[in-house]
């Protein structure tokens, strides 16, 4: 069956699953302890997950497949690209019960079930290798959210959850009608041989662009990013965290998974949609995170301009742009999660998220300052952290199809520098001024035990992001050869002959190491 | 001719006629305090027809079918899977009725006399071959439908129900007799297939009209749009197992002979009645969507729901493929549970007194006060909303993929990017129960009978349904092969 002999992946979806039902019918004290183990123990399985991936190995791993529903199986495996997401997944779920531990009060059993069904859904999107089992679970994610945001949210919260929920659907249903047509074309709904079926060019643009409907939403890119920022400053804590951390990603992993390597030619066709979108996302949503009042309405906007950057790396075509459009997706999980849960911890102590309203928090709270300082660094994307390391190779991988919208896009790094320093000197320099701030305890232990262990993989990815690369290296490089034949040409017009040996040292293990 | 084998096809009929008569004796000398005797053997007279036309969808020496009667009536796999389906609505709705009617004092042994003549008729209905055998089973359920509507004799609403359903049922059997007899004169016969030869080639004005008007007049009992329009009145305004009995038997009887008039009698003048669906039902999903949005009635609010439901169901027949009527039978059994169980959450929905509560407002903080009935309540509006992992997207599923095989692209498009505007009256539904604070109207518990129902519906739409998908869709390929 696989490395472990046993079914791995449907134990990491059973588990939650079952924990998620039993959560329904306990008390308040019980479900939180059960949520917190459940989601430990999904971490350690996710742990050996990783030990056991065989680096360099078949392209997927973990198979498993059992002929379920006649129409569709219920099939499920992983390439790295998905391991290194479910590891996110894993690893931000305690985190989030954590932080949930004291803040939600009202219906808890509910709330933990909510929760460790959402894990189900977004372990079962990144493992699913048959399409409709893909989108199935895909769209459930739309009724825990719902309900996350809608009764566990702040003031707007029905306006937000209407939002969301109906934003993501009208993407995604069309994409339904581009998989029933597909699936007819192509005779299978098996993900792995999708993606070397090599669908008729002219057929390609309309699946794409359906395609295009449901990620773009989900990403979000602009213009369809509005439900975002309603969603996250309505959403409790945990909720944006999840939702910054993991959801977004389905957007480019959806990307990454279907447009690119289905419908290459579609891709590089639309390659100036993508760009010109991102574009404006990079510089338009950054301006607006400048002037921003609401501290969980300024990082959303900030989400937005860095998943620009994800799919302006995806759509480079070549090995730099995808690892480090991946790199930043991971990145980004990280660091906004975190910047979420920091946001949450002090909305716990002052029940504001107005950014005015705070002001000299190193003061009276020097370990909050210190991880909030990393955390924001991370998200501006100074070298040593994980941002760094995504941003500079999706950067280079995009100079090399085109320079002047790498200019934009670092133009948006240097805005992104911008506000979250502006936001960092407004929270935490200057006096002390308001009487209440200055009661504020600073980081309790749980709060430590929360941001701690972020803090340290935004390190590690930064520091030594060989690990976080080796296991996606492969699939990138699949995914490279498979497009390869769509890459648009460089607008860079370098002599011919360098060129082809500067690409050539990129594919090999030490020219990729001496790369960053 | 036979009279044996038509006398063995015809038997589910037979079995209901002779116990429906019987019990209507019952009725008649044992007064009102035979209610229960009578209910419970209209129950047992249904499972024995249930029994026989299972036999006939599975027994392979039936897998032919069989003409009865002289080609009036047809015994097939695809009339036995519907009155699988009818029967099986019918005897929930028997199931869920004395409590109800206790609570308001009405309940009689009429009730479960009529539903079993209701349920012949539609057994006719899904049978019938012939334009004759078909309006006699439409009028023969129509008729008891009628009569149901206005149960509560001294209830206003449900006098004034049956009264609306009545005057524009008639008006739609009429045009419904109308077109009939346009198709007799032009093909010369009321037999399906004698019209499906003669009818052929493009239709002179005369035929077409008849074609529209047949077409017309089932619009209106499977309650399309534009002949929608008593629906929600009704469903109002009738007693709500009655409602639900409405909302199921009779539409699945309704559609299954729908399916069979243009597959069968003119299947001969596609592009004529294709284009008629198409707009029949992107109009469904359409309004079903956008009238319900405003609906303050819990009632009405699903009667549109069922306008919309049928849509989509006429998707599956747009494509007019064996793939799209298969599609649609597995629909119909899907949408059984999804009605049934909405319907008989509706019948909870009562305050101190047993009085029935359908405003959506008492529905506020449900979730707080009764969470079993509330998740249920969410599980039914996210399912027919159609959003994954519940079943009822599976339903939807199969007509979009029957009428994405059938080439009809844009239709599927647009009928998907409608539903997104049904999802939005659902979801109201959802918050009302789980985010609202709780109005603290219902306050009875419920019975077993009921909370057995609901959680049986419920478990059948949640994401265990899917396993189901191996065992029936073989058995609604079989069902519409029969067709064709």
């Amino acid at each position: 069956m696989n490395q472990l002999d046993f079914p791995i992946l449907s134990l990491m979806m059973g588990l939650p699953m079952l924990a998620a039902i039993i959560c329904l019918f306990v008390g308040a004290k019980a479900a939180r302890w059960l949520a917190l183990v459940t989601t430990l123990v999904l971490f350690a399985l996710g742990i050996v997950l990783w030990a056991n991936y065989d680096v360099g190995g078949p392209q997927w791993q973990y198979v498993e497949r059992l002929e379920l529903f006649g129409t569709f199986a219920w099939a499920l495996g992983i390439d790295g690209i998905s391991m290194m997401l479910i590891m996110l997944t894993v690893f931000l779920m305690p985190i989030c019960i954590g932080a949930s531990w004291e803040s939600i009060k009202d219906r808890v059993g509910e709330y933990m079930a909510a929760f460790l069904f959402m894990e189900v859904l977004m372990i079962g999107v990144f493992a699913a290798q048959d399409i409709f089992l893909f989108y199935i679970l895909f769209e459930a994610g739309l009724i825990p959210m719902y309900l996350i945001i809608g009764i566990w949210g702040g003031t707007n919260r029905i306006y937000a959850s209407y939002k969301f929920f109906l934003y993501t659907l009208l993407g995604s249903v069309v994409m339904l009608i581009a998989m029933l047509w597909m699936v007819q074309d192509a005779g299978t709904s098996n993900i792995p041989t999708l993606l070397n079926y090599d669908f008729a060019p002219e057929a390609q643009t309309w699946l794409w662009l359906a395609f295009f409907a449901s990620f773009a939403v989900k990403m979000p890119m602009w213009p369809v990013h509005t439900w975002l920022p309603d969603a996250h400053v309505q959403a409790p804590t945990a909720g944006s965290v999840i939702l910054a951390g993991v959801l977004l990603k389905m957007g480019g992993y959806g990307f990454l998974r279907f447009s690119i390597p289905m419908f290459p030619e579609a891709s590089e066709q639309f390659i100036w949609l993508i760009f010109a979108l991102s574009m404006v996302a990079v510089i338009y949503t950054s301006l607006v995170a400048l002037v921003q009042q609401d501290m969980k309405k300024l990082i959303a906007y900030s989400s937005v301009a860095h998943m620009a950057i994800v799919t302006l790396g995806l759509f480079a075509f070549n090995r730099q742009g995808i690892e480090g459009a991946i790199i930043v997706m991971l990145s980004h999980g990280l660091v906004s999660g975190a910047l979420f849960l920091c946001v949450g911890v002090i909305y716990d102590r002052l029940h504001t998220r107005e950014i005015d309203r705070y002001g000299g928090l190193s003061i009276n709270m020097p370990k909050y300052a210190v991880l909030f300082m990393l955390f924001t660094m991370a998200s501006i994307g100074l070298p040593g952290t994980s941002g760094f390391v995504g941003e500079f190779l999706s950067l280079v991988g995009l100079y090399k199809v085109n320079s002047w919208v790498t200019l934009v896009a670092t133009t948006g790094i240097i805005l992104g520098a911008g506000y979250m320093l502006y936001l960092y000197r407004r929270v935490a320099f200057g006096e002390l001024v308001h009487e209440d701030v200055k009661a504020m305890p600073d980081l309790s232990a749980r709060e430590m035990a929360l941001l701690a262990p972020i803090a340290a993989a935004v390190m590690w990815m930064g520091i030594y992001p060989e690990s976080f690369m080796a296991p996606i290296r492969g699939d990138v490089g699949t995914l490279v050869a498979r497009i390869d034949r769509a890459a648009p040409e460089g607008d860079a017009h370098l002599k011919m002959g360098e060129a082809k040996a500067a690409t050539k040292a990129h594919e090999t293990e030490t020219g990729h190491g001496e790369s960053h | 001719m036979d009279y044996r084998l038509s006398l063995i096809f015809t038997l589910p009929e037979i079995i209901l006629t002779v116990s429906s008569l019987i019990l209507l004796l019952v009725a008649a000398f044992g007064g009102v305090k035979s209610a229960r005797l009578v209910t419970i053997l209209s129950v047992a007279a249904l499972f024995g027809a249930s029994a026989y036309a299972l036999e006939f969808l599975t027994n392979p020496s039936f897998e032919f079918g069989g003409d009865a009667f002289y080609g009036l009536y047809r015994m097939d796999g695809f009339g036995s899977f519907a009155k699988l389906l009818i029967y099986f609505a019918a005897i929930i709705s028997l199931m869920v009725a004395p409590r109800f009617f206790k609570d308001s004092g009405a309940y009689r042994p009429e009730y479960p006399v009529l539903i079993l003549f209701a349920t012949i008729g539609m057994g006719m209905m899904v049978s019938a071959v012939d334009l004759m055998t078909l309006y006699i089973g439409l009028e023969l359920n129509s008729l008891s439908a009628y009569v149901l509507a206005s149960f509560i004799r001294n209830d206003i609403r449900s006098s004034e129900a049956g009264l609306k359903y009545f005057v524009l049922g008639a008006l739609a059997s009429g045009m419904l007799l109308f077109g009939m007899s346009l198709v007799y004169g032009f093909a010369g016969s009321t037999s399906f297939s004698v019209i499906s030869d003669t009818l052929t080639g493009d239709l002179s004005t005369g035929p077409l009209i008849g074609v529209v008007l047949v077409l017309a007049g089932l619009a209106f009992k499977i309650s399309a749009v534009p002949f929608h329009m008593w629906t929600p009145d009704v469903y109002e305004g009738a007693p709500t197992p009655v409602t639900a009995f409405f909302a199921s038997a009779p539409k699945v009887a309704a559609i299954a002979l729908t399916v069979r008039v243009i597959i069968d009698a003119f299947g001969g003048q596609t592009p004529t009645w294709q284009q008629i669906i198409v707009f029949v039902a992107l109009a469904s999903i359409v309004l079903g969507a956008v009238a319900a949005i405003g609906q303050q009635n819990i009632k009405r609010l699903l009667a549109y729901s069922s306008i919309n439901n049928v849509g989509f169901l006429l998707i599956g027949l747009a494509a007019g493929t064996e793939q799209g009527v298969s599609a649609m039978l597995f629909y119909l059994v899907i949408y059984l549970a999804m009605t049934l169980g909405s319907f008989i959450c509706v019948m909870e929905m009562r305050d101190a007194d047993g009085k029935p509560l359908e405003s959506l407002s008492s529905l506020a903080g449900l979730s707080q006060t009764r969470p079993g009935l509330a998740a249920a309540f969410a599980v039914f509006m996210f399912s027919l909303a159609g959003i994954p992992p519940l079943f009822g997207f599976w339903g939807k599923f199969l007509v979009f993929d029957a009428a994405v095989a059938a080439g009809m692209l844009p239709l599927a498009v647009i009928g998907i990017a409608a539903s997104v505007i049904g999802a939005f009256y659902y979801i109201k539904v959802v918050k009302i129960i789980y985010f609202d604070d709780p109005a603290g109207e219902i306050v009875r518990t419920g019975h077993k009978t009921e909370n057995g129902l609901i959680a049986l519906m419920a478990i059948a739409v949640s994401p265990l349904g899917y396993l189901a998908i191996p065992l029936l869709a073989p058995v609604t390929a079989t069902a519409a092969q029969a067709l064709f």
